[in-house]
């Protein structure tokens, strides 16, 4: 079992950084200590009426290991009580939650999209230090950009964007054969349509493609089987087709995942 | 101080369970509470067979609360009886095992099998809004309460407890009708049917369109319901709706309520479980109270 912590964390700093997606770094004693990239955190409101907490991806981890940094989008009222926050305000945080990418030292391609972007930058950030050599990333946005400049320290970064208003015009799988990318693994985070045309890509290509699954989550922690993806194979917790997105995965290999 | 609480004849050193469903079967949550301090661990419900449950989303929060269509997904008695059980008897708590099924069958296989096993209660589920067939079928009709559970008692080993849903017109018939058929025990309420739609998508917040209401604004309605229950019958009554503090469970206790159950809260905090038996004992302290079962149904 992945060691969990519970920690009322303080707001180091926060910043919007884009139309409603904002940065925020949190000082944790532990969770930082053991994160790795890929894994997430359940953010809990401080308002009674919202139970249930938010699930949110490390986007980066400080080198001392001290604190984290999650890049969230505002999409209702837990996520605007957050972005609302200033330094020093305190968040009660669980994690880290998940398995995380398993890094390999192969060609890396990594590919995400909106807010599935942010674990990119700690995922590259491991993967260089790993010493893979060529690691490239793709990453699409409906129209504004987020996280780009910052990405780039790690790894050469090509855009698509849906109104074509940067890189190229259309979604990720678009930008990847026009520029004519090419890997041995894909390491992917983004909405659902996306995954799917990733999964299929790499099946097509014969190489490795790791997604990252999101869905509606209550414990976070896996007991009350809310958060399940459909597998191909029976799953050794369940017994039946279903795995937990949030300790199981959220990061799967895309073959093992039943789309249909 | 007296905190132990006796629900036909099995002794719990604490009022203190879990909600079925919320807790799996404690392992999840054994990183975060201890589970020797529960009164109980309520496992999640198990089927004869595997069962898929329902298609996602399966939750949704709504205010105070949320909403759950899970739909009874879990690994079937025979995996559950090879992992799920050899953990549990690690612990110094006692062992509740929810069953559930699509006929009376179903349940029954389930009974028979744990016959021989280290269970100290079973708990039936015939109340789940979130399966078509089985569950609340059985539960919002008195007389389809009373003969499942007397066809239970017939070949339960351990003492049954009749799990009852909210869901119905007059929660005292349902709870006389498993006193009736035998049952050792009931626990209410289960969750309360509900439904949410998201206006910016226009659709349906859960893929089963409704599910089950729980967390903390549904515990009136579970206080009134344990109230009613409790004086309506002789067999003791488990109380839960809603409880997320040690003040919480004390309310349900004064209802009427024998022990509580956690369900809820444990998505909130996976810890609540042993601050509120600390909290009851720091009550019982401040209230000066010797002996838990003073406070059972005290308010009248």
């Amino acid at each position: 079992m992945i060691e969990k912590y519970q920690e009322v964390c303080s707001i180091i700093r926060q910043e919007e950084i884009g139309t409603d997606i904002y940065s925020m770094w949190l000082s944790t004693e532990n969770i930082a200590k053991v994160a790795v990239p890929g894994q997430f955190v359940s953010v809990y409101s401080n308002d009674g009426s919202r139970i249930l907490p938010r699930p949110i991806s490390i986007c980066e981890v400080k080198d001392d290991k001290t604190a984290i940094k999650i890049v969230y989008r505002v999409v209702g009222k837990g996520t605007d009580e957050f972005c609302k926050l200033k330094s020093g305000a305190k968040l009660r945080i669980l994690g880290p939650i998940g398995n995380g990418y398993t890094l390999r030292k192969e060609k890396a391609l990594l590919v995400a999209g909106g807010i599935g972007v942010p674990p990119m930058v700690e995922l590259a950030k491991q993967l260089k230090a790993l010493g893979v050599e060529d690691i490239a990333a793709v990453v699409g946005y409906r129209d504004e950009l987020f996280l780009k400049e910052t990405l780039e320290k790690y790894c050469k970064v090509y855009v698509a964007t849906e109104d074509g208003s940067c890189g190229t015009k259309g979604n990720v799988i678009d930008a990847i054969k026009q520029e004519g990318l090419e890997c041995k693994v894909i390491y992917s985070c983004g909405p659902m349509p996306m995954l799917k045309a990733i999964s299929a890509y790499a099946e097509e290509k014969g190489i490795e493609a790791q997604i990252s699954l999101e869905e509606r989550m209550a414990c976070g922690i896996g007991a009350c089987l809310g958060c399940i993806t459909k597998t191909k194979k029976k799953d050794s917790h369940s017994n039946v087709n279903n795995a937990r997105i949030c300790v199981d995965g959220p990061v799967f290999d895309s073959k093992e995942v039943d789309f249909s | 101080m007296n905190t132990k609480v006796n629900i036909a004849g099995v002794e719990l050193k604490n009022p203190v369970m879990t909600a079925s469903g919320t807790f799996g079967s404690g392992m999840e949550f054994s990183e975060f509470t201890d589970l020797n301090k529960l009164g109980a661990v309520v496992t999640k419900g198990v089927a004869n067979v595997p069962w898929e449950g329902n298609p996602t989303p399966r939750i949704a929060e709504t205010y105070g609360g949320m909403l759950n269509a899970i739909g009874l997904q879990n690994p079937g008695i025979e995996l559950f009886v090879k992992r799920d059980l050899p953990f549990l008897e690690k612990y110094d708590t006692k062992v509740v095992v929810n069953v559930c099924g699509h006929s009376e069958n179903d349940y029954i296989e389930v009974v028979e099998r744990l016959a021989d096993e280290k269970v100290d209660l079973l708990e039936i589920n015939i109340s789940c809004p979130n399966v078509k067939e089985g569950g609340i079928a059985f539960g919002q009709n008195e007389k389809s309460v009373e003969s499942i559970t007397a066809a239970i008692k017939k070949v339960a080993k351990q003492p049954v407890i009749m799990k009852l849903s909210p869901n119905v017109t007059d929660i005292t018939v349902m709870a006389k009708a498993a006193e009736a058929g035998g049952a050792d025990a009931i626990s209410l309420i289960n969750t309360l049917t509900g439904m949410k739609i998201d206006v910016e998508r226009q659709r349906f917040a859960l893929a089963n369109k409704t599910g089950g209401m729980s967390g903390p604004a549904v515990k009136p309605v579970a206080v009134r319901m344990v109230y009613q229950a409790s004086n309506a019958v002789k067999i003791p009554v488990i109380g839960m709706g809603g409880i997320s503090c040690a003040e919480d469970a004390i309310e349900f206790i004064l209802a009427g309520a024998t022990a509580v159950s956690v369900g809820t809260a444990n998505f909130i905090n996976p810890s609540v479980t042993s601050d509120i038996v600390d909290g009851i004992e720091d009550y019982m302290e401040r209230h000066n109270v010797e002996d838990i079962n003073s406070l059972i149904g005290l308010v009248k």
